[in-house]
């Protein structure tokens, strides 16, 4: 690893100036980073570490009854605090393995947009709102308008995310095949329903990272069962991710599999 | 940098850059070499150790981040007065282990897992260590290891 000046703020505010220096980078838990730059893919002058900053951690609910994650609260932290939530709990109590999960955070996985990620698909399965702080200040994005292809969002240079704010669905859940060798997803599917509709967001599958699959959204706002996913053509294997670990239209499969499953469990 | 942090109960410091992995700052720093490093990719938990009561992989944790925290090592788990812990004894009865590589890792994950829940099922104790590897057991005798600490009976454990 190359070398680096480590800074570690205890305030958002001091955490943005750190972060507006030539060549710096934020680190929440590293554990995407710190291996990304142990194989030399990345390389800075100062890290600001987001740990010790207090306000950025924890789970609250706001005026519109929204879960609201604070950017720096760990998987595990989270787990523990979403029993209004119990998707997206179950979500990140299943990230990666224990270690993992006391260390990693919910604003480094999203900022960071793996297209195998946990976090993206239950962001983007809830409509989140994502609320981004920088040097012109704070600012919200809706995730439909954050995650823009894989490794790609819409955080600018020195961004942190400080909260993600959750609505609350009236059914929801999380399916992950699990890839067992990285622990992450090979493809997962994260569903839930509003009174006002059905949202399924797709990881692990496509070339473009996480996706909101719309043709089942359609089918299950009419009929809120695994049938009307069975019933779809599965997506385009074209567009999908091919690898070792199983070819795009293998992935495409999965897809319609991985719903229906969370179609049933949310049921 | 100087990094102070209290590591098995003693307040131990150590030079560091700021790239110094805590799992360097025990292994060179403190010559604390019974925190192994399998992976160095956050893969194979062969270097867990706690900080600050949860379960953290050294090699993927800064050490200078861990200033003033408590961090407890393989070195920290025998009884006062040198004896195994509970959970090491376990290992050895039930044959956890062979080469004993991954095993400071796998006693640390175990002692993490007891302390959140004592009682654990077969399926709890497979699920918790999915993040530690091990090259030699097959994991049967080391899941009986972490329940027989546990104070269960290891007779249901399959040696499939
Ligand atoms: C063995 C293993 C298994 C894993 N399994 C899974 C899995 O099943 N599912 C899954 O989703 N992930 C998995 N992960 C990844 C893990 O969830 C990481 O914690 C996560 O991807 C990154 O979060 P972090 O806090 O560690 O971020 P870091 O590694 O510190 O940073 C990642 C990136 O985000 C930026 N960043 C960090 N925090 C912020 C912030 N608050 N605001 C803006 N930018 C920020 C950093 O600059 C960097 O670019 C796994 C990792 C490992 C090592
Ligand atoms: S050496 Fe740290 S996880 Fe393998
Ligand atoms: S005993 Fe050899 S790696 Fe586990």
């Amino acid at each position: 690893m190359y070398n680096f000046e480590l800074v570690k703020p205890s305030s958002v505010a001091d955490a943005v100036s750190a972060l507006q220096g030539e060549d710096a980078q934020a680190l929440g838990g590293g554990q995407t980073l710190l291996p990304t730059m142990k194989a030399r893919l990345a390389q800075m002058e100062t890290l600001v570490s987001l740990s010790h900053i207090d306000e950025i951690k924890g789970v609250c609910t706001d005026d519109q009854g929204r879960l609201c994650v604070g950017g720096g609260t760990t998987h595990a932290a989270a787990a523990e605090a979403l029993s209004g939530y119990p998707a997206l709990a179950s979500l990140a109590a299943r990230i990666g393995d224990p270690a993992v999960r006391a260390r990693g955070t919910i604003g480094g996985s999203l900022a960071n947009d793996d297209p195998s990620a946990c976090w993206p698909a239950g962001a983007l399965g809830s409509g989140a709102t994502i609320v981004a702080v920088g040097s012109g200040g704070s600012r919200e994005i809706a995730a439909d308008d954050f995650f823009q292809g894989m490794f790609t969002t819409a955080l600018d240079e020195g961004e942190i995310i400080t909260e993600v704010k959750f609505p609350v669905p009236e059914k929801a859940a999380y399916e992950k095949f699990l890839q067992p060798a990285s622990r992450f997803p090979l493809v997962a599917a994260f569903v839930a329903k509003f009174s006002d509709g059905v949202r399924v967001a797709i990881t692990g599958a496509s070339q473009d990272g996480v996706f909101r699959w719309t043709e089942a959204e359609q089918a299950l706002s009419s009929n809120f069962s695994a049938d009307a996913v069975t019933g779809l053509a599965a997506p385009d294997g074209s567009g999908m991710i091919s690898d070792l670990h199983g070819s795009g239209d293998y992935r495409a499969h999965l897809v319609r599999v991985m719903t229906a499953r969370a179609v049933t469990a949310a049921s | 940098m100087k990094v102070t942090m209290t590591v098995n109960g003693k307040e131990r410091s150590a030079e560091t850059e700021g790239r110094t992995l805590l799992s360097e700052y025990l292994r060179e720093g403190l010559r604390l070499t019974g925190t192994h490093v399998g992976c160095d990719t956050s893969q194979c938990g062969a270097c867990l150790v706690h900080v600050d009561g949860q379960p953290a992989k050294a090699c993927t944790v800064l050490a200078q981040d861990c200033e003033g925290a408590e961090v407890t090592t393989i070195e920290g788990m025998a009884n006062a007065d040198g004896s195994l812990s509970r959970i090491q004894q376990a290992f050895q009865d039930h044959h956890g282990l062979q080469c004993g590589f991954c095993t400071p890792g796998m006693v640390m994950a175990a002692a993490a897992l007891l302390k959140d829940n004592p009682q654990p099922t077969e399926a709890d104790v497979r699920h918790y260590l999915e993040g530690n590897i091990c090259r030699c057991t097959g994991y049967h005798n080391i899941v009986k290891s972490v329940l027989a600490a546990s104070g269960q009976s290891v007779e249901p454990v399959a040696a499939e």
